[in-house]
């Protein structure tokens, strides 16, 4: 542990930190242009050209309300729960790889925050604790619609962990790692994930839109029919901070679906024209951002494009449906996997 | 009765299997989103742009002066008795020597109110009008923060003798035929209002 790598760590943590913040608050932006581009709208153009300057506004906007806390609820809880929302939100992106290692000096330096061997299994313990974000910020408020809204939430979230947990197990079968820096590594050039998984990418998906609370899985929002689900109770920026969680997780599971089964840093041939490492590395990110880049916009336009479940469809969808197909792909992986094998015994 | 063929018959077949994956549907649909993504947006962007009104837009009313720059309103309450909404209140007041160059005929309006609030825009007033005095014009009535302030007196309404109203575009070929026969509809008007008030 020098101090040489102590700097480097904290450096890179930083830029993770504040290029998801940065993200997430343009995510915002995003949204509602994208919304309004979508219907034939302009969206906000006020603040700044083009309104670029809206996330600002807005942020502005959330510090300055009248913070109210209910007098009924549980004060600390209903303080911690955005809280933990936040902090899961940005826990998420400690694992992802963002580029191969930059070489300065002779000295390794790889685009990542730490790569745990088991980054798959830690992936899936942080959001698990996601949901208690929004439990417990349900719970404490002590309001019905909070609670049915929290409920709701985590009810969703578990179900299609199922479902997700089944179609990362296919992926660790033809991966052989838990690894998503090795994950990265295996898909160089096009060599990608979604050619060998492809119905496990899309259950992927799905469930990642599920467990982001996004469209058209928004149950626990539900604004037309809850009030506004487990934040009702919320007002000033501890509203602002679960309404930022979820483009934080929108970020963060654009990197995850990149980095799982889109290649990562990895583009197809680029390594025919550069040949330098740290370019590459660098070019990487670039890939990489690009891919996140489109998979949030792929999120809004889902978003845009498709109407709410009911919450008796959201459910068969995720228990009969997703999780039958991911068994389904787990097994077909396997015998895929043992086919040389099963011809001999034939 | 059948108002369009777009009409469609409920049906609840069972859907097939490639129906009920739903996938092809929502890749439909996105691609229907996606090319709305590039459509030029209908918005007009309001205080830059200003959609143009009609010629004979009916907005904020005036009081109009005569060429001389006399006040031609004869305060004689058939703008009131025509109004549905009965948002006009006025009170007469005779003319003293001296007054010739502000008021046209002997008597005028002291004070002549509208609410703004209560008024439906509908011109009625304009058409009662024997004198020519009271029009409808291309100009929005504002918004405004107290109900007080948006009763209209003559301070507002009556137009500045520097500074006159055009009512020109108002003015088409069908206006003038119609109000060359002019003191007909109005008497009409009177008439059944005086005999609905009998029965």
């Amino acid at each position: 542990m020098t101090l040489s790598f102590f700097i480097y760590k904290l450096i890179i943590v930083l830029i993770v930190f504040v290029m998801t913040l940065v993200v997430a608050m343009y995510s915002t932006y995003g949204e509602r242009k994208i919304a309004a581009f979508l219907q034939d709208r302009v969206g906000p153009d006020r603040a700044g050209p083009f309104g670029i300057l809206q996330p600002l506004a807005d942020g502005v906007k959330m510090f300055m309300k009248e913070e109210m806390i209910p007098s009924v609820s549980n004060k600390v809880l209903f303080i911690i729960g955005p809280g933990i929302s936040m902090m899961t939100a940005f826990l998420t992106g400690v694992i992802i790889p963002w580029g191969k290692s930059l070489n300065i000096d002779g000295v390794e330096y790889p685009l990542q925050i730490t790569d745990l061997n088991i980054s798959i299994l830690y992936l899936f313990g942080v959001l698990s604790i996601g949901v208690y974000g929004i439990m417990i910020g349900g719970w404490a408020s002590n309001n019905k619609f909070s609670l049915l809204g929290a409920v709701r939430a985590s009810s969703q979230m578990i179900s299609y962990e199922v479902a997700m947990g089944l179609s990362v197990i296919a992926l660790i079968m033809t991966t052989g790692t838990l690894s998503l820096g090795e994950i990265a590594a295996q898909q160089e050039g096009w060599h990608w994930n979604v050619v060998f998984q492809p119905l496990g990418c899309l259950i992927f998906i799905i469930c990642a839109f599920a467990e982001t609370n996004r469209a058209p899985f928004d149950l626990p929002e539900c604004e037309t029919e809850l009030v506004g689900g487990y934040h009702t109770e919320y007002s000033s920026m501890k509203l602002g901070f679960f309404l930022f969680a979820e483009y934080i997780n929108m970020f963060v599971s654009s990197a995850i679906i990149s980095t799982f089964y889109f290649g990562g840093y990895n583009m197809p041939f680029i390594g025919r024209f550069v040949h330098d490492q740290n370019t590459l590395a660098i070019l990487g990110f670039v890939f990489l951002f690009a891919k996140i880049i489109f998979g949030i916009f792929f999120f809004m336009w889902v978003r845009w494009t498709l109407p709410r479940f009911r919450y008796d469809q959201l459910m068969n969808l995720g228990w009969k449906t997703l999780i039958p197909l991911s068994i389904l792909n787990l097994v077909l992986t396997g015998l895929w996997m043992m086919k040389d094998e099963l011809m001999k015994m034939f | 009765m059948q108002l369009t063929n777009r009409s469609k018959v409920v049906s609840k077949k069972e859907m097939t299997f490639m129906e009920s994956l739903y996938l092809p549907a929502i890749a439909s649909g996105m691609m229907i989103t996606l090319k709305h993504l590039f459509k030029k947006p209908a918005t007009i962007k309001y205080p830059e742009q200003i959609r143009p009104f009609s010629g004979i837009y009916r907005g904020q009313h005036v009081l109009k002066r005569d060429e001389k720059g006399a006040e031609r309103c004869t305060a004689c309450g058939l703008c009131a008795i025509a109004c549905p909404a009965e948002a006009i209140t006025m009170t007469a007041a005779e003319r003293v020597k001296g007054e010739e160059h502000l008021y046209r005929e002997e008597k005028y309006a002291a004070t002549y109110e509208i609410n703004m609030l209560r008024c439906i825009f509908c011109g009625d007033c304009e058409e009662a009008c024997p004198k020519e005095a009271i029009f409808l014009t291309d100009r929005k009535v504002d918004s405004l923060y107290t109900r007080k302030e948006l009763v209209f007196g003559k301070d507002i309404l009556v137009e500045s003798i520097n500074n006159p109203i055009d009512l020109s575009k108002r003015q088409t070929e069908g206006v003038k035929e119609f109000k060359h026969h002019k003191e007909f509809a109005h008497n009409q008007l009177f008439a059944d209002k005086a005999k609905a008030i009998k029965h």
